[in-house]
């Protein structure tokens, strides 16, 4: 049933209003954007995460996590992306918890990542575009265990991050997804340079150059080779929580010039009042419902282990962005010139969907999965 | 297993032992549904066998009261049904504007004794009906409408046309519209059910740009109709139109899944070769992505509507989205046939089968209320803008 549970809906309803009051812009976004932060999100916000269970929300029960799935997870971005919520919870509490999942790595990370202490970041692109087969950051056997060198960019809070997840290529050639081993990598490892960039909506990304960075065996997530698939189950999560986020970001912003649209007085009428903008924001509503049902559905797919699951994964996500795309676009267009401030908060939203957007493929880019998942 | 897994496991292996083999190929087009009525012409043994043994089962109308000819399943069960009915390929038994819109309407609104008589003729497909609303003045302003019903004691007396009833000439039966009072514009119009051959009754085919006539000109010239037959009260028909309307909606809203679960891509593909234009590969590719989106949401919207959860204006939402989407699928597919989409009649082109569904397409944005007027309804009932 694609209808929320009454767990689900008490997990929603005790989350939506955490979110807008202690992770609102201006408490949040604003304040770290405008002193400046290293990190561009709060770790005070983060201990509050753990302290509501958040951040183990997928790790199992018998590891201190709450043992929820996906759908949850969801609730909880969909939140953060209306509110436009600085946080590591998409890159560490989701993405990189399925990752480390059933590995002796788990062991290590889930405890710091329950108590709101530990980071994780997931290094994937080696591009500008996202390619995750094309990886060639080389993972050489090095003694008792692996030495890697090479490049990553476009590392979510990498340089604030206590581990990064990084795929790396011990066999095989670029485009390959046999030969793919994933490497848990301590921020401060010898060799390892990282470059803290500032994106267009504050958040930090950060470029990484490996240079014989030394890691024993143990770092090793999964198999020798087989990367591919703890970085599949990070995908999956990491994707369809992206678009859970832009879903957010949309509805947010949706709502922001809905209410712009309430107010604002131009010929001496209400702009709302002219069918060319009622029949623009009836359009968007719809998209932005379409977008809510088909992530909810990749959500379950997933939590269900269904074949169909990386299908509708790529649909969500693909769908999500465009959505929020057309969704912040139309929010800066029907504000007019104030739309255009530093002021207002309704461009914030448009930056934020310029990274969730390419942030674990675009919506090109899962375009083109489906279609070959689809064979054609 | 939970009872629901004890249904789905029972209602697989019914399925599997009843439906004839012929019922669980895909459907070639509208006319390969069966709509009974009086006039039912079966296309072959199996499409009868098929409809009685459902019909006997209540499930052409899986989630009806079983008292009135439905299968009194809940709404889960009524979903697993449907999703081993897809999953087996069986073909719906039955399609009528009585199980998708009258039946509805008067579970709602009508009488036990309505519901008694009318129902079990639906779910059954002895009775096929047809919707009188459009009229030649009273198009999107639906609540123009001028056919009038004249109180004449025990009856009333129907004089008027409407236009655009589909398979009118073929109906036994209609749901239509009258006005009974001209105080107030809404408030005056009623919803009256009368036979086809009742005297006065006359319909005329309307030829379209799909060289098909599905739809017809109805005339009534002093119809008698016995006062019985109005369903809710005289000058409140118009909430059981706009009830009605909203089932219309998700109906053609269905048009948006396409017959075939598969990808628009893989179909296409499967047909005619791989698809070499990759500006065209990049369109289909985009559209699949809108097209397995819609149908998450289809999904999600009846799982709503069941639990009391859905926003009564939402349908207006989903045939916008549903139509638009099935007018680009159609565009798609005429794009990737090139030429061969071209032709009109050849026995090669199964009688000009691409461009007729393509053009007969243009009208889903324009039925049961156009793409703007749903908008309309979005913006003033779900977004309440102001002046809507």
């Amino acid at each position: 049933m694609m209808t929320l549970t009454d767990d689900q809906r008490m997990l929603h309803d005790s989350v939506a209003p955490f979110m807008a009051q202690e992770g609102a812009i201006k408490a949040q976004l604003r304040h770290w954007r405008d002193t400046g932060c290293k990190d561009g999100f709060g770790h005070g916000l983060w201990k509050q995460f753990a302290e509501l269970g958040l951040t183990g929300i997928l790790i199992p029960e018998a590891q201190g996590g709450a043992g929820l799935g996906q759908v949850e997870a969801n609730l909880v971005l969909e939140e953060v992306g209306r509110n436009l919520t600085p946080s590591p919870f998409l890159t560490t509490a989701v993405a990189a918890v399925r990752a480390l999942d059933g590995s002796a790595q788990a062991e290590r990370w889930f405890p710091g990542i329950v108590a709101g202490d530990t980071v994780a970041a997931l290094a994937i692109d080696e591009g500008r575009h996202h390619a995750p087969a094309r990886i060639e950051l080389a993972a050489t056997r090095s003694g008792n265990g692996f030495s890697l060198s090479g490049i990553k960019q476009f590392v979510i809070h990498g340089a604030s991050a206590d581990v990064i997840l990084i795929a790396a290529r011990t066999a095989g050639s670029a485009g390959e997804e046999q030969g793919i081993t994933l490497f848990a990598v301590e921020r401060d490892a010898a060799g390892l340079s990282i470059d803290n960039l500032a994106m267009v909506d504050a958040s930090k990304a950060a470029r990484l150059t490996l240079d014989q960075v030394e890691v024993d065996a143990d770092a090793v997530i999964g198999e020798v080779d087989g990367g591919w698939a703890p970085l599949s189950r990070a995908l999956g999560a990491g994707r369809t929580g992206a678009a859970a986020e832009l879903v957010g970001v949309a509805a947010g912003a949706s709502a922001m010039t809905l209410d712009y649209l309430k107010q604002r007085q131009q010929f001496g009428r209400l702009i709302g009042e002219y069918q060319a903008l009622q029949h623009r924001a009836a359009h968007l509503y719809g998209e932005i419902e379409i977008a809510r049902a088909a992530t909810l559905k990749a959500a379950q797919l997933l939590d269900a282990g269904d074949s169909h699951a990386p299908l509708m994964v790529s649909v969500a996500k693909s769908k999500a962005a465009r959505v929020a795309a057309l969704a912040v676009q139309e929010g800066v267009q029907m504000h007019g010139g104030i739309g255009m401030t530093d002021e207002h908060d309704i461009g914030l939203f448009m930056k934020r969907e310029a990274v969730l957007g390419k942030l674990f493929g675009s919506a090109t880019f899962h375009a083109n999965e489906v279609a070959l998942m689809a064979n054609y | 297993m939970t009872d629901l897994d004890t249904f789905r496991t029972e209602t697989r292996a019914w399925l599997e032992a009843n439906c004839p083999p012929e019922m669980r190929q895909p459907m070639r087009g509208e006319k390969d549904a069966c709509w009974g009525g009086r006039r039912v012409e079966f296309q072959s043994p199996a499409q009868k066998a098929w409809l009685d043994i459902m019909a006997a089962r209540g499930w052409t109308v899986p989630d009806w009261p079983s008292d009135y000819g439905g299968g009194g399943l809940s709404a889960a069960e009524a979903k697993v049904l449907k999703e081993e009915m897809a999953a087996l390929g069986c073909r719906p038994p039955l399609t009528s504007f009585g199980i998708s819109m009258l039946g509805p309407a008067l579970l709602k609104f009508g009488t036990e004794d309505q519901k008694k008589h009318y129902l079990g003729q639906i779910a059954r497909g002895e009775i096929r009906w047809c919707q009188g609303y459009s009229e030649p003045g009273a198009g999107s302003d639906l609540a123009g409408l001028q056919t009038k019903a004249e109180d004449a004691g025990d009856h009333y007396v129907v004089n008027g046309q409407k236009v655009w009833t589909s398979y009118a000439d073929e109906a036994d039966w209609i749901f239509c519209l009258v006005r009974t009072s001209t105080q107030s514009k809404h408030g005056g119009i009623s919803f009256l059910l009368f036979d086809m051959e009742s005297p006065g009754v006359s319909t005329k085919p309307i030829l379209l740009i799909s060289g098909n006539s599905p739809f017809c000109e109805t005339f009534f010239d002093d119809v008698k109709v016995p006062k019985d037959q109005i369903v809710g009260e005289v000058n409140k028909g118009w909430d059981v139109a706009k009830y009605l309307l909203g089932h219309e909606r998700e109906m053609i809203s269905g048009m948006g899944l396409g017959g075939e679960r598969k990808a628009l891509g893989t179909a296409l593909a499967e047909k005619g070769g791989s698809i070499d234009d990759p500006l065209l590969r990049a369109e289909i590719a985009a559209f699949d992505v809108d097209a397995f989106a819609f149908a998450a949401m289809s999904e999600r919207f009846i799982d709503q509507l069941k639990a009391g959860e859905a926003h009564p204006a939402f349908p207006s939402a989903m045939k916008y989205a549903g139509t638009e989407l099935n007018k680009r699928r159609h565009e798609l597919i005429m794009a990737t046939g090139g030429s061969d989409a071209l032709d009109w009649d050849s026995a090669r082109s199964g009688g000009g089968k691409a461009p007729r569904d393509w053009l007969r397409t243009k009208a889903n944005s324009i039925e049961g209320g156009t793409s703007e007027i749903q908008l309309g309804i979005v913006a003033k009932h779900i977004l309440r803008l102001p002046g809507a």
